[in-house]
């Protein structure tokens, strides 16, 4: 078995990549996958509580790089969910204390037993982000529809592309359709054409995204919500599948337009 | 009065649409890193350049940034100015 890595990143934080981590990651396994969800984010941690396996931790992240434990003592396996693997960072650790070739030497150990490995990549662009990208085979860049945090996923995605890490693949979250509608938030459209990129998800603003955070229970688990579905559509795009994506507006005007997968420069 | 007041402050155009347009000229100069400076200088060499061989009409040159998906691409407009040997 060779496992796929595949890092979730943003330049802005509170975009949600924990989040999209934790709901992608319980969707993989829910369709039968064997996933490891690696938190990044060295010195704050939270893969673990959105997860909701934050009592269950021993060793972490850098207990494994520096020897401490073994690669198996440190995953945390979810009970709800038993092909899902947690590995969290260390919390009072800074992200010096990991290089980018120990992620890629441990990324090589986990391909050999997951068909995924998440990397949950912290915000910025120094050392966390190079640690969180340099074993990655496909990376994704969350961003939201306001300014600044398209901005810095632009920033991302050239830095993706510098690093040979391309073409990225963009999630874009809290997408609020009634807004859009008005004209007082930027579209999917917009943002396509203004980061030239390719889209592989969409994700509408959901007030049970933080209900289900608050209980530590992925989104995804709940059939009904529409975040939730939207990122059980990303695990198919993810495993290779064409899912169609979301009309979340019922009335049919605005997201019936989005047909294309891609725009014309991502490649 | 309310429309004109609107107009001065642009809220009579939607904010989505203004987001967008601050955004591409903020990308061109993120992904490049050339400011409005330092292309201000390039259209000087280049005016320079040119004019050692040909008749340009300098006022009217322009020089701008464009992309297509995500590569950039610098154009340059430059008018030439009527031959006088055919007048």
């Amino acid at each position: 078995m060779t496992g796929k890595v595949i890092t979730i990143t943003s330049g802005k934080g509170g975009v949600g990549k924990t989040t999209a981590t934790a709901n992608l990651g319980a969707a993989l396994a829910d369709l039968g996958h064997k996933v490891v969800c690696i938190d990044a984010d060295i010195g704050l941690r939270n893969l673990d509580v959105v997860l909701g396996l934050e009592n269950r931790i021993v060793y972490d992240l850098v207990d494994i790089v520096e020897g401490r434990c073994r690669l198996r003592q440190a995953m945390i396996r979810d009970k709800r969910l038993p092909e899902l693997f947690l590995i969290p960072a260390a919390q009072t650790r800074d992200k010096s204390a990991i290089s980018p070739s120990d992620m890629v030497t441990l990324a090589d150990d986990l391909r050999t037993e997951f068909d995924f490995i998440l990397l949950d990549s912290p915000a910025g662009i120094e050392r966390g982000f190079r640690n969180a990208i340099a074993p990655a085979d496909i990376v994704l860049v969350l961003t939201n529809p306001e300014v600044s945090a398209v901005r810095d996923a632009d920033r991302i995605i050239g830095l993706i592309e510098a690093e040979e890490k391309g073409p990225a693949r963009l999630i874009i979250n809290r997408i609020k359709p009634e807004m859009v509608r008005r004209g007082d938030m930027l579209g999917v459209d917009d943002i396509l054409e203004l980061l030239a990129v390719q889209l592989i998800g969409l994700v509408p603003d959901d007030e049970n995204v933080l209900l289900s955070t608050n209980r530590g229970l992925p989104i995804v688990l709940d059939g009904k919500s529409k975040a939730g579905q939207a990122f059980r559509n990303i695990a198919r795009r993810v495993m290779g599948e064409e899912v169609p994506f979301i009309h979340f507006d019922e009335t049919g005007g605005f997201f019936s337009r989005i047909t294309r997968l891609i725009r014309p420069g991502g490649n | 009065m309310p429309g004109m007041l609107d107009r001065l402050f642009g809220r009579d155009r939607k904010s989505a649409h203004l987001a967008k347009e601050r955004l591409k000229l903020v990308l061109v100069h993120d992904r490049t890193d050339i400011s409005p400076g330092v292309m201000e200088l390039m259209k000087d060499d280049l005016i320079a350049a040119i004019s050692r061989h040909i008749d340009i009409d300098a006022s009217d040159v322009r020089i701008e940034m464009t992309d297509e998906g995500r590569v950039q691409r610098l154009i340059a407009d430059i008018p030439l100015r009527p031959s006088r040997r055919r007048s």
